[in-house]
């Protein structure tokens, strides 16, 4: 027993401040995509022929991502010989409009609230209660969805649970792209949830089908089962990005800032 | 034939194309057999010491209707590996799994993914509930549906579990035939992660590649990729400098780090021991940030690209992750410790989910579970490829097979890759990390076997005559372990299911591809 006191007391207090301070992400940490089209020689396609994901556009002036496809691998920052491409240090990447995702270059990327308003707000913002279902995702995104649950970010101060079950839960997190042979399963489960309910979507398989997309295995994404309320991007996102939506979503999260803003 | 070679049969050299981990050779010097032939050849292997790496079907030739069928045998006391091969007149195939079970799930695939008949299989059910990769079938399977294993009788019964558990983690199907809270047997029915990434990977090599190889099993992001990518170097006969495999070692060893101490965590709280497990929780993050320092991502994402890997060290970074490296160790074997030192703890994995050395070896066990039922199978050791070939590692080994010796074997093998990454961060060759990578080379075939942190990971890759992938092979540890999670649970209570999968905590997606 004393050993365990002694150890206790070796280990410390290890709760981030976030988001009361700013937390510390690793330098290389690949964020938020910045576009400069201004940089582009004509009829350059050098980024978009790169992407896996098919997540960039590039008109005659004008360039776009879509962070709901992209797997954050830098294979178009290192494609383009203009630097007309980088990913920045903001984790902050959640949004609750599927067309948010998209980074067009000369516009700039205001800093939307992501709180619930209203009934919801009033229902689920001091107490939220998910249900986690995995359709197909690579363990990637499950495993920073649950690491919010260890002492690092403990979700429970936020009044942010993982339930054990959709009877108890306001709500579904939903990883991977949503398989055929886990549709069934996902749509009873969303069914199990009592109303009013809400639906979170995270990882690029969630949102878009991710690496998957297009093939005949999987549905592509979250929405093409049931209705998606947040959007989480990443590949998978950062246990902050995670976070950060997720509180966002019952307000205890202000976005007075989102970085990465575009020239 | 002599009675001493009937015993001990020894393959003629024509018999099996041998090579080492890591390497490619034409395809037409790879043996092919009849049926027969190749049958007596799979049934010999563990007479010769050697065991079923990857069983496998594959279009016979471009275009054709013909099913190929090749096999890779792991002889770890030679440090090779041996290819054959069988080509197939009729979609039937005689089953081996009676004489040789380690083959029996590879059995099913074949008869899933090409269609072909296992004349004779014990268990021929649906691996994934996947479509035939060929031809339609008059009813496509429906997950789930399939003809369970059940046991009757007056107090017999049956808990079902899954695919969406009480837990954050992936979906699985578990079948409990009980009396009372002892179990009797479980049945392990997955393919709900069935998302097409091996039939995908056989397009390439193309753009999406690679990603498809980082994301076999996500929390192996290192492991496989370094697979996918010794398998195209082997190909393509592309160097890697010494400093590129140097870092994807180092990458590799904080991989199975971040899994193993959370891994510890997670027993601890299935035991109901909280302290080591809140501490494990925060310290397996530690270990993830260090990867993340390397190359922006904690899974390793962007790191292992084929030619090297696309991020290097400065002498700063070097310092910095040596001396969080440090920090982080002290504290997981302080946490540690605690498993170890409480008799609670200790009363509760022992004993549990026993899987005897004999059972892991037939039913073709790797990894640390294999390790903890006493049987030296790390292909850090046995079929060092990369770095290993220059940087040693114990292999840790405990006899006991219960959760006791897979819990303690995870916390040898995290001393040890402390100490390889510690040295090796410290001796790291210079020059570039990455090199070029040729075209690769057509009509030929490569083996790729890599330790991942759960195990034996195994890529075959095949070339047609345009330098494309003709065929790709993946078999993740988790796929020859499955089984014997489920032979673990055998005369345990239902309540130990949790504890005993964590201590196995095998992978669905890789399972499921």
């Amino acid at each position: 027993m004393l050993n365990i006191f002694r150890t206790r007391l070796h280990q410390g207090h290890r709760t981030i401040r976030f988001p009361d301070e700013e937390p510390a992400l690793p330098p290389r940490f690949r964020g938020r995509p910045v576009l400069d089209a201004s940089r582009c020689p004509e009829g350059c396609s050098a980024c978009v022929d790169a992407c896996p994901t098919q997540a960039l556009t590039a008109t005659a002036d004008r360039l776009a991502l879509d962070m709901g496809r992209c797997l954050f691998c830098a294979d178009c920052v290192s494609a383009c010989p203009e630097g007309a491409i980088a990913l920045s240090s903001e984790f902050r990447l959640a949004e609750r409009i599927r067309d948010r995702l998209v980074v067009r270059s000369g516009e700039r990327a205001e800093a939307q609230e992501l709180a619930l308003t209203g009934e919801l707000r009033r229902l689920l913002g001091r107490s939220l209660k998910l249900r986690v279902v995995s359709a197909g995702g690579c363990n990637g995104c499950e495993a920073d969805v649950n690491v919010l649950g260890t002492i690092v970010f403990d979700l429970g101060r936020f009044g942010i649970q993982y339930v054990a079950s959709p009877r108890h839960a306001d709500g579904l997190l939903i990883t991977g792209p949503v398989t055929r042979n886990m549709r069934e399963a996902l749509c009873k489960t969303y069914e199990a949830v009592p109303e009013p309910r809400i639906v979170i979507a995270v990882g690029a398989c969630a949102i878009s089908g991710g690496p998957y997309a297009g093939h005949d295995e999987v549905h592509g994404g979250a929405a093409s089962a049931v209705p998606v309320d947040l959007y989480i991007p990443g590949c998978p996102p950062h246990p902050l990005t995670i976070l950060e939506g997720l509180i966002g979503l019952v307000g205890r999260a202000r976005r007075d800032r989102v970085e990465g803003t575009t020239p | 034939m002599t009675a001493i070679a009937s015993i001990v049969p020894v393959p003629r050299a024509a018999d099996v194309l041998a090579m080492p981990n890591g390497a490619a050779r034409p395809l037409a010097d790879v043996p092919c057999h009849e049926v027969a032939e190749f049958h007596r050849l799979v049934v010999g292997a563990r007479s010769r010491g050697r065991r079923v790496s990857a069983l496998f079907g594959y279009p016979g030739e471009p275009g054709g209707d013909r099913i190929a069928i090749g096999v890779v045998l792991a002889a770890d006391d030679d440090g090779v590996v041996e290819l054959a091969r069988t080509e197939l007149d009729t979609a039937t195939f005689p089953s081996i799994t009676a004489a040789c079970p380690e083959v029996h799930l590879f059995e099913r695939e074949l008869a899933e993914q090409w269609g072909v008949v296992v004349q004779g299989h014990p268990w021929p059910k649906p691996v994934r509930f996947q479509p035939p990769r060929r031809g339609r079938p008059d009813v496509p399977p429906t997950i789930g549906v399939t003809e369970f294993y059940a046991i009757e009788g007056g107090e017999v019964h049956e808990v079902a579990v899954g695919p969406v558990h009480a837990g954050v983690i992936e979906p699985g199907h578990f079948r409990f035939q009980c009396y009372g809270e002892t179990v009797l047997h479980l049945e392990i029915s997955l393919g709900y992660q069935h998302r097409g990434v091996e039939r995908a990977l056989a397009s390439g090599p193309d753009l999406r590649s690679i990603h498809y190889a980082e994301t076999l099993a996500g929390d192996t992001t290192i492991g496989h990729a370094t697979a996918y990518c010794q398998a195209v170097e082997a190909l393509a006969h592309a160097q890697v400098p010494a400093r590129g495999l140097a870092l994807r070692a180092i990458a590799l060893e904080l991989e199975r780090l971040a899994n193993h101490v959370g891994d510890l965590g997670a027993l601890s709280g299935d035991v109901g021991f909280l302290p080591t497990a809140a501490f494990c929780g925060r310290l397996r993050g530690d270990y993830l940030n260090l990867t993340a320092e390397l190359c922006g991502s904690r899974f390793g994402r962007g790191m292992v690209r084929p030619g090297g890997t696309r991020f290097d060290v400065t002498p700063e970074l070097t310092a910095e992750i040596l001396g969080r490296l440090d920090r982080a160790l002290r504290d997981t074997d302080e946490a540690a410790r605690l498993l170890w030192g409480t008799a609670s703890v200790q009363s509760r994995f022992e004993d549990v989910g026993r899987v005897t050395r004999e059972v892991a070896e037939q039913l073709g066990v790797v990894g640390l579970v294999a390790r903890a039922s006493g049987l030296h199978r790390d292909i850090r050791t046995t079929h060092p490829a990369g770095y290993y070939r220059f940087a040693h590692l114990p292999v840790s080994m405990v006899s006991s097979g219960d959760v006791f010796a897979r819990a303690f074997v995870r916390y040898l093998e995290i001393k040890r890759s402390v100490e390889f990454v510690r040295r090796e961060l410290g001796l790291l060759p210079g020059g570039a990390t990455s090199g070029p990578v040729p075209p690769l080379r057509p009509e030929h075939v490569s083996v790729s076997l890599v330790e991942g942190w759960r195990g034996e990971i195994c890529h075959v890759a095949i070339t047609g005559a345009s330098g494309r992938f003709a065929a790709y092979k993946v078999v993740d540890p988790s796929f020859h372990n499955w089984m014997a999670l489920a032979i673990a649970l055998r005369g345990q209570q239902v309540s130990d299911f949790p504890l005993c999968n964590k201590s196995f905590n095998l992978s669905y997606c890789g399972h499921d591809l």
